[in-house]
């Protein structure tokens, strides 16, 4: 059997990528809310803000770790297995990555070794200090990756010339056209992703009945903050879809399946897209909806797939579900914060247990949500690696045969089931602890 | 005046992974030398001795290939490919490296599987950065600014010998740093290791130099030309200078002293591969000037690197500070 090396690349780059994102959705989070409680530890000096610190400061070096060791392989996945995009691309991407590097990587390690191991050895202010410092860096590189990654889709500020891209305009560059959508996005996304997490873990307390008002506290605390984000986030999502259907159309054609241009299109609520019969199967859809949505007008136009050949086309089915997902946790999550708002005005907010149950359960939501929508973005860009620019085949490096990628993506595999596996482990066996 | 940019940048890169090599390569060592150690109490305070730093000692790899990437991106377009297992491998045993500083501490039963993935991490880390080294001081198949070769390429009696050199010298450089970190019987412990290992080092030394000599009449050419041999010359008596001071803080109990004579070896060792590789940036292949990328983007990334690194610099010997003096038992997971 023949294997294509570019194609095993490409399930390789999306394997180390999508597990690498798990960590920075929660650690970016989880890196404000420990800077938070420790300046209030400084300030207040109440002693369950220091209690509450460490607690998470444990799981958060766990899951710092993991995201660090998988974030060094990004760093030469470019190199080892996109070496041509690499060649082509550098000018561009290369300083955003180096910057991300200097300014935020080394922020990050060093404080926190400062941060994790010094409280003994340091004022009080310093420790505050460090994981202040740990929580920028964190949105630091937030700000550089995502600038890449959104050059790769809306690419701005640059010219072609000598067969490679050389930037005319660093501003327009880095502060490409979706950029700040796609950061505001993920920012959002990754402190939701959080605070879904603090909510079970604390749900999880009250119903064991332990820890009772820590619990409580943080419970209500992460629910409010929930209420505002989540509604925050959507409107962020709509906003960053109209930007995408200015600048990706053919993105926006494939999550919405939708194949013929029209006017007042209705929204699919589901539907098997077919890419050979350029149709969909078991449509359920609601009229007008998707025009609304897209446009904000019952007539608005929206562009089907049919208006790219064949070839420029993402694969539909892929980008039309994972984007369904991802609204789907959105959905979701609006619901348990409307609910916990019900529950707070009758003040039964912490003797629920059906809430508290379903706080448990909607812990990874925002884990779900954060991979559905990069696949959402990711493989609505195709074929594209850099959009109307650079194809994803002709990206691949050359000189690196099917065998060794299908060596390495085994061996990704089995490390990264071990780990994450042993991770998760600890995690739980944190958690079961609690505070102390 | 025009600015080189390339040349500016090719020092900059060289020294980010120089410092990659002294700082991971102190920790690195450590976990070398991890099952060797007298006793469990041992090895606790040898983790300990890095746990703080580690994380931020590896960023430098970090920095080196994404430095690469962004200033010369065309030899890194051939580089890795040409390496494409070794540094695949290298990962996935710094990943397991990694996750062992903390998994170990949480681990009740699966502890000694941790105390494995830290020492075998460390060890196919070290040789795989050393079968890298070799590859690229060797050269590399290239067809137009593309690497031509096939998968094992980079295997070969050369880098097998500058592997087995790496791991021996990351073990000295773990073996100084934890006299100055250490005390008792730890400490002992590796003063009676660190000479053997010094003199193992000088010979690995002395067999790739001898080696590489022979690769290309390029780099017998520039060690032998009239008059730079009389400045390259001096490196044998300072070898010899360092091996002499070695040995008599070992005699005298100088804690701090080993740790510094194995950077002065390992800055001797960089140096010379400097001189023989120069202007090269993949070797007999592509310069510096020709690899390097646009210099709107060198320039950009200038500016910044010039406030940045330096605000680096100075709060990593901050972090060191803070964490200075013998290992105590404050230093450990909580």
């Amino acid at each position: 059997m023949e294997f294509d090396p570019t194609l095993l690349s490409r399930i390789q780059f999306a394997f180390v990528i999508t597990f690498h994102i798990l960590f920075p959705s929660f650690t970016i989070g989880l890196a404000s809310f420990i800077a938070m409680l420790e300046a209030l530890w400084l300030f207040k000096k109440q002693q369950y803000y220091l209690y509450l610190s460490k607690f998470w400061t444990r799981i958060f070096a766990i899951s710092f770790g993991m995201g660090v060791v998988s974030g060094v392989v990004m760093s030469y996945q470019f190199g080892t297995n996109w070496a041509r995009f690499s060649a082509y691309s550098a000018n561009v991407v290369g300083p955003l990555l180096a910057y991300e590097v200097q300014t935020a990587f080394f922020l990050e390690a060093t404080f926190l070794g400062i941060m994790l191991f010094a409280r003994n050895r340091v004022p009080k202010p310093l420790l505050a200090f460090s994981a202040f410092m740990v929580a920028i860096g964190t949105l630091i590189s937030a700000f550089w990756i995502l600038s890449a990654n959104s050059w790769m889709q809306t690419p701005d500020g640059y010219e072609l010339r000598d067969g490679l891209v050389q930037v005319t305009d660093w501003w327009r560059a880095i502060f490409n056209p979706s950029f700040p959508y796609r950061f505001a996005h993920m920012v959002v996304a990754c402190f939701v992703t959080t605070g879904f997490v603090v909510v079970a873990v604390n749900a999880w307390f009250l119903l064991r009945g332990t820890h009772k008002t820590l619990a409580r506290y943080t419970l209500s605390m992460t629910l409010w903050l929930l209420t505002l984000l989540v509604p925050l986030q959507i409107f962020l999502g709509d906003q960053h879809g109209l930007n995408t259907l200015e600048y990706q159309p053919s993105k926006v054609a494939a999550m919405e399946g939708h194949w013929e241009t029209e006017k007042g299109a209705p929204i699919l609520l589901f539907a098997l897209p077919d890419q050979e019969k350029e149709t969909n199967h078991f449509e359920i859809a609601i009229p007008k909806l998707g025009s609304l949505i897209l446009t904000h007008s019952l007539d608005g136009t929206v562009p089907g797939l049919k208006d790219w050949p064949p070839q420029d086309r993402p694969h539909v089915a892929t980008v039309f579900w994972s984007f369904r997902v991802m609204v789907g946790c959105g959905v979701l999550m609006l619901g348990i914060v409307l609910w916990s708002v019900l529950l707070r005005t009758r003040k039964r907010l912490f003797d629920n247990p059906l809430f508290l149950k379903t706080c448990v359960l909607a812990g990874p939501i925002g884990f779900i949500a954060v991979v559905a929508g990069w696949f959402t973005t990711e493989t609505g860009r195709q074929p594209w690696l850099i959009f109307n620019v650079m194809r994803t085949f002709d990206g691949a490096s050359p000189g690196v045969p099917a065998g060794s990628v299908l060596l390495s993506l085994a061996l990704y595999a089995a490390t990264y089931a071990i780990i994450f596996g042993a991770g998760v482990y600890f995690i739980l066996q944190t958690v079961r602890q609690g505070p102390r | 005046m025009m600015i080189d940019l390339p040349l500016i940048w090719a020092v900059i890169i060289a020294v980010a992974v120089f410092m990659y090599v002294l700082l991971d390569g102190f920790d690195l060592g450590v976990g070398i030398l991890f099952p060797l150690a007298p006793d469990d109490e041992s090895r606790d305070r040898m983790m300990a001795s890095v746990i703080p730093v580690w994380d931020a000692n590896e960023t430098w790899l970090v920095l080196g290939g994404g430095g690469l990437l962004a200033t010369f991106p065309h030899a890194y377009a051939i580089v890795l490919p040409a390496v494409y297992l070794p540094v695949s491998v290298m990962l996935i045993a710094l990943i397991f490296r990694g996750v062992a500083f903390e998994f170990r501490a949480k681990a009740n039963t699966s502890r000694k599987w941790w105390d494995r993935a830290f020492f075998f991490g460390s060890l196919i880390a070290a040789l795989c950065q050393g079968f890298v080294l070799g590859a690229f001081v060797q050269g590399f198949k290239v067809v137009g600014r593309d690497f031509a070769g096939g998968p094992f390429d980079w295997l070969t009696p050369f880098s097998i010998l500058t592997a087995v050199s790496v791991v021996a010298g990351y073990a000295l450089l773990g073996s100084g740093w934890l006299i100055q970190k250490t005390t008792d019987a730890l400490r002992d412990w590796c003063y009676k290791i660190v000479r053997g290992l010094f003199v193992i080092v000088l010979i690995c030394i002395v067999a790739v130099s001898l080696w590489t000599l022979q690769l290309n009449p390029i780099i017998t050419e520039r060690w032998f030309r009239w008059p730079d041999i009389l400045y390259q010359s001096l490196v044998p008596v300072l070898t010899g200078a360092l091996l002499l001071t070695l040995l008599w803080a070992v005699t005298k109990r100088r804690d701090r002293v080993p740790f510094f004579c194995s950077i002065g070896l390992f800055t001797l060792c960089y140096l010379g591969l400097g001189i023989s590789l120069w202007p090269y940036a993949v070797p007999f292949e592509m310069t510096i000037h020709e690899a390097a990328a646009a210099p709107a983007s060198l320039s950009f990334m200038l500016v910044g690197t010039l406030i940045v690194l330096p605000l680096i610099l100075i709060y990593t010997v901050f972090s060191y500070w803070i964490f200075r003096g013998k290992i105590t038992g404050d230093i450990q997971y909580h």
